[in-house]
């Protein structure tokens, strides 16, 4: 790409004992200024963050002591999420079995699913999901299962505290895997 | 038979065209670059689905970092004073007023407050800080704060944000929620990174549905 000066003449054109002033290209060679400019670009094109963070918006209920003032839930449409650690998800449909027949081990991948079948198989208005976080589980875990809420469309859940009964039972079933 | 002679062309190109328009592209690149302010908290906020921008004006910031330590910030300077000359009648501290409002955030519990106000920038650091307490609901002192923070900014918009560490666990995230409920601060956002809808599932059906309704309005 480098340009060559062809513009001197050789010795032809010389004249006779007269040195005409040798002419210099106004032209730049620019390849390596579009070089260096396209390492910069790339570099603030790769450095460069468009993405801001969003929020995420939860409203939380006021702690209703009153039993009249609390929220019936029905019990067929009730799906209950515990999460404990490592990632582990577990899940129950309506009131739990005593001898924990009904209580189920799950995963975040498979949790969508879950809630999608039972968002079909209930109808809308009775439907709610119950988030019971133990103390082992991470603030990720708790904002991926928020944010299943949101991506399956739940309208209606609640963050619930864990019972004793659960976290035996999610004791359980953590050793019985191990 | 000789082949007519084709006018050698020359191989080389003007580069002035690329270079203006390489250049035009480094200066908005350069110009559009924010650099990030160094955090003396750092936080790796989880991942969700929604799309709404966090607010950065008038907010009360709440940081939980990876090992459950409680953090405050906020950036209205006049509130702060509010709160400062409110902390010092009401929990009889002796705070002084100016480095709190300088303070870019708290972390430590009330009676220590002085001393944190007094330390130099490179000791606030996450590691080194022992946070607000808020362990359990007798010693919250988040509450507190949540307090005062209600009556600096009473009859204001507030923008409550909880910005928490993927690892943190949930009994601080717990205990942060209950002293926000405590004070009737029913509504926060949580600060995440932006994260596109799976394909296939409610939500993602319901905003394609949207997209031809908002294009006939």
């Amino acid at each position: 790409m480098a340009e060559l000066d062809t513009s001197s003449g050789g010795g032809k054109h010389k004249g006779k004992g007269v040195k005409k002033a040798k002419k210099l290209s106004t032209r730049i060679d620019l390849t390596p200024m579009v070089d260096l400019g396209f390492l910069l670009i790339t570099f603030f094109i790769f450095t460069t963050t468009m993405s801001q963070p969003t929020a995420f918006k939860l409203n939380l209920p006021k702690d209703a002591n009153d039993v009249k003032d609390q929220t019936p839930t029905k019990q067929s449409g009730a799906l209950t999420i515990l999460l404990s650690k490592d990632n582990h998800v577990f899940y129950y449909e309506g009131i739990l079995d005593e001898a924990g027949k009904n209580f189920k081990s799950s995963s975040f991948k498979e949790i969508r699913g879950i809630i999608e079948n039972k968002k079909k198989s209930v109808d809308d208005k009775d439907f709610f999901v119950i988030i019971k976080p133990n103390d082992f589980c991470t603030y990720q875990n708790v904002i991926d299962i928020l944010d299943e809420m949101s991506i399956n469309v739940v309208k209606r859940y609640a963050l619930v505290d864990i019972s004793d009964g659960e976290n035996l039972l999610i004791n359980a079933t953590e050793k019985a895997s191990n | 038979m000789s082949r007519p002679k084709l006018p050698r062309k020359s191989t080389s190109i003007d580069m002035t065209a690329m270079c203006d328009v390489a250049f035009l592209l480094l200066s908005f690149f350069i110009l559009t670059t924010k650099f990030k302010p160094s955090e003396s908290v750092t936080i790796n906020t989880p991942s969700s689905v929604a799309s709404k921008v966090a607010p950065d004006k008038d907010i009360v910031l709440i940081s939980i970092d990876r090992n459950g330590k409680v953090f405050l910030s906020m950036d209205d300077d006049e509130r702060k004073q509010i709160i400062a000359n409110n902390l010092n009648s009401t929990q009889n501290l002796n705070i002084n007023v100016a480095s709190f409002v300088k303070a870019k955030f708290f972390g430590s519990s009330l009676s220590k407050l002085p001393e944190f106000l007094a330390l130099p920038e490179d000791k606030l650091k996450a590691d080194l800080l022992p946070g607000i307490p808020c362990k359990d609901s007798a010693s919250n002192e988040l509450f507190i704060w949540m307090k005062a923070i209600n009556e600096a900014y009473a009859g204001k918009k507030i923008n409550l944000l909880l910005k928490g560490d993927n690892i943190s666990k949930y009994p601080s995230f717990k205990n942060v929620i209950a002293a926000f409920k405590r004070n009737d601060f029913l509504k926060f956002q949580m600060v995440t990174n932006p994260e596109s809808v799976p394909i296939g599932t409610n939500l993602w059906r319901a905003n394609q549905s949207n997209l031809p309704k908002t294009e006939i309005d």
